[in-house]
């Protein structure tokens, strides 16, 4: 029943993460990556030994293209011998012009593992896209617990359920968004399609857990309505809460333990995502227990005062 | 009692084959391997953008132009014997008009990125318009025009769209003119092309009709009379032995199939063969090193019904994986993230089950009727946060631009859809399978879960 009654300091918590979280986003924003604002990204490496980011970003500096790349590009190290180029969108002879230049007076062969182009106007259709897909699936999500709740109206109506859900679905993917943008300040961390998904997919995760929760508080204030002993809302809640609770803890700590072998062993490609997928799991279950129960309880004595 | 345990031995076994199924397929010669997309088996991705903005035309007509645009480039793709390429359509987003469409060629294998854009870059494409009544009007416009884009504006008027594009192609040869001895590209058009021919040319006696090739206009014949039987000539363009060259090998590249309208390289994809082996090897590292985790967290915790668990989740893991040979799926790095995400989740059913059996004991019931109880109570729980979950697959799934992204999708849809199908299934038999009414302390220790008691 504690997490009841001490829910004013996990809103605290929460307050606080979002708000540093928010305030991140706005002074640095997301570092937008080729996915979203088009470009060119070339992942080449050395069989041996790479020379040093000086030696090649000379040989690129030089080229006659039009406009000129040279100190918009960014070259960063990949692996033990490679490095990344990222540059503005290229086209067919340029980028064969800069492969060429990146080969040229080296004795290894290097290997170019990975060249991607992506148009300005594809890159702006996908952004759409992943926006348009978070709005919807929120959208969904709200009608559908209304709906799965409609049976429950008293002392809560059950859209109040579903509102309550996007406020906690809202703090689980404002979390990891931040942390990227400050990773993205700092270490050059970029927000791809990948990323996206992964948020839909925290989304997914997090509605999964606070539906167990209200599922519980739906049974219990049904059990409770003939009893003469009737409870309070804040007891039922409370109570649910605690039920569910090591179903919660286990299953997000299973699903914890299987992304943890995706980002410790996985391949290099979906690293981020699996990291996004870590902190926003965390927090999802975080807020099922400690957020959007509460919140149920809150509206509760709000409406009483009303 | 014995009925139970008698569905439990082939569940088992049933699952055992499905095993033994994805197993066997893994050589190199079955038709059931797993498919890998790009990223994990190396090879090119070409995104093109269909040019529509000039055709000005209905839906019907929009489809069949993509339709014969994908068939073309498969075809010509096909002569250059990339195995298993794939040429699919796709509209540019739902808030994109139908005149937003894109081509996507993958081309798995082929590393060289030159040569993958000219093959499909070679692929002309044939278009004939009709000068605008008013194209003395526009030029002065044009002249008078300020701006880039009022002069396209004004440019776009010149030509009418007929509909006679290179869908319409039955065949084209060398031909040379008899008087001058210059080369010349004859083309045939098929029984459709020639009849809409006819009514053009006979409905525009005394007009110009411009032949249109890779965008460019190629010459402007006057029509003198109808035209019947569907032959047309591209002529004037091809003098000397160049030219004789220049029109052999536009007769070839129009044989192979020519566009009905042209076709813009947006974006290119090139994954090195290596880059995908060792993402292959280090999902299936994760996988395995995933399913162990979690089995032993499970054991440890719930103990016999922990175990049960694990034996559930190997059967949900064979049922998905002969779902993705079967269907088939192709399985990308994010594909794989995903179903080693979905067998983490896939446990979740369990937990609760497990979880509120515990509950059931701990009021005195039965061991039997635990099993019964808790589950008939959980089921609610799964089927909602599983439906939520399905809701999110499918937005992911129809709204995605990449395939990256589409394949994550596909892969949790399914990997939740079973989760459900395996919990009723599988967890259910199992336990009552092994449910004693008469238990013992040892039967009962065995589904205590948690460390305390």
């Amino acid at each position: 029943m504690f997490i009841v009654k001490y829910r004013k300091i996990f809103y605290a918590i929460s307050v606080l993460l979002v708000v540093a979280s928010i305030a991140s986003l706005s002074i640095w924003g997301l570092k937008l990556g080729i996915d979203f604002k088009g470009g060119t990204s070339i992942t080449f490496q050395y069989p041996t030994e790479r020379p040093s980011i000086e030696a090649v970003k000379g040989k690129i500096d030089t080229l006659q293209v039009s406009p000129a790349i040279s100190g918009t590009y960014s070259l960063v190290p990949y692996g033990p011998t490679g490095y990344v180029l990222k540059t503005r969108n290229l086209s067919e002879p340029e980028r064969a012009l800069i492969m060429g230049a990146i080969q040229s007076n080296t004795a290894e062969k290097v290997e170019f593992k990975k060249v991607n182009t992506i148009g300005p106007t594809l890159g702006k259709t996908s952004a759409n896209k992943a926006l348009v897909s978070v709005v919807l699936v929120l959208i969904c999500i709200v009608l559908f617990i209304t709906f799965a709740f409609r049976k429950v109206s008293k002392p809560v109506s059950s859209w109040k359920y579903g509102l309550v859900s996007v406020l906690a679905l809202s703090h689980d993917v404002i979390i990891p968004m931040g942390l990227f943008a400050v990773l993205g300040h700092y270490l050059g961390y970029e927000v791809d399609t990948l990323f996206v998904t992964a948020i839909l997919v925290i989304l997914g995760f997090s509605i999964h857990d606070t539906i167990v929760v209200f599922d519980r508080t739906r049974e219990n204030l049904k059990n409770n309505r003939g009893d003469k002993s009737a409870k309070s809302f804040e007891t039922i809640v409370g109570e649910s809460i605690n039920q569910t609770f090591t179903r919660s803890l286990n299953t997000s700590l299973t699903t914890l333990l299987a992304i943890l072998m995706v980002f410790l062993f996985g391949p290099e490609a979906t690293k981020n995502f699996s990291l996004v997928l870590l902190v926003g799991v965390f927090f999802g279950t975080y807020s099922s227990i400690f957020i959007a129960s509460n919140l149920l309880v809150t509206i509760e004595k709000f409406q009483k005062k009303a | 009692m014995i009925k139970r345990r008698f569905w439990a031995v082939i569940l088992i076994l049933v699952s055992l084959l499905i095993g033994y199924f994805v197993y066997s397929t893994e050589n190199s010669t079955s038709k059931f391997k797993f498919k890998l997309g790009l990223d994990l088996n190396g090879g090119t991705e070409l995104v093109y953008k269909a040019d529509l903005t000039k055709a000005s035309t209905t839906p019907a007509e929009v489809k069949t132009s993509m339709d014969v645009l994908r068939d073309v480039i498969e075809r010509r793709i096909n002569v250059f014997g990339v195995s298993e390429p794939v040429v699919r359509v796709e509209r540019v987003g739902f808030t994109g008009g139908e005149n937003e469409q894109q081509l996507i060629v993958e081309l798995p294998g082929v590393t060289d990125i030159e040569a993958a854009v000219a093959m499909i870059g070679a692929t002309p494409s044939l278009e004939f318009k009709l000068l605008s009544k008013d194209s003395e009007q526009l030029s002065k416009d044009l002249e008078k025009a300020s701006s880039i884009e009022e002069k396209n504006k004004i440019a776009e008027k010149m030509f009418e769209y007929t509909g006679i594009t290179g869908k319409l192609l039955k065949k084209s040869q060398l031909e040379f003119n008899q008087t001058s001895g210059e080369a010349m590209v004859a083309l045939q058009f098929n029984t459709e092309g020639e009849e809409l021919f006819a009514k053009v040319t006979k409905e525009n006696v005394g007009r110009r009709l411009a032949i249109f090739l890779d965008g460019d206009m190629k010459s402007m014949p006057v029509i003198n009379e109808e035209i019947r039987g569907g032959k047309a000539v591209i002529s004037g363009n091809f003098s000397g032995s160049t030219g004789i060259k220049e029109a052999r090998s536009l007769v070839n590249n129009l044989n192979l199939g020519a566009l009905p309208v042209p076709i813009e390289l947006i974006s290119t994809q090139v994954i090195g063969a290596s880059l995908g082996k060792n993402a292959v090897d280090a999902s299936v590292q994760a996988g395995i090193l995933a399913f162990i985790v979690i089995s032993i967290f499970l054991i440890v915790w719930y103990r016999l019904p922990g175990l049960l668990a694990v034996i559930a989740l190997a059967i949900y893991t064979a049922i998905n994986l002969a779902i993705f040979k079967l269907i088939p799926v192709t399985l990308t790095a994010s594909g794989i993230a995903a179903f080693i995400l979905s067998v983490g989740m896939a446990v979740d059913a369990n937990i609760l089950i497990f979880e509120r059996m515990k509950e059931e004991l701990k009021r005195g019931r039965e061991l039997g009727d635990a099993v019964k109880e808790g589950f008939a109570r959980a089921w609610l729980s799964i089927r909602d946060s599983n439906t939520s979950s399905i809701i999110t697959a499918l937005i992911l799934f129809f709204f995605s631009s990449t395939s990256m992204v589409k394949g994550f999708a596909l892969v949790f849809l399914i990997g939740v859809v079973v989760s459900m199908f395996t919990a009723i299934t599988a967890s259910r038999t199992l336990l009552l399978a092994i449910r004693n009414d008469k238990a013992g302390r040892l039967l009962k220790f065995l589904f205590g879960a948690g460390f305390k008691k």
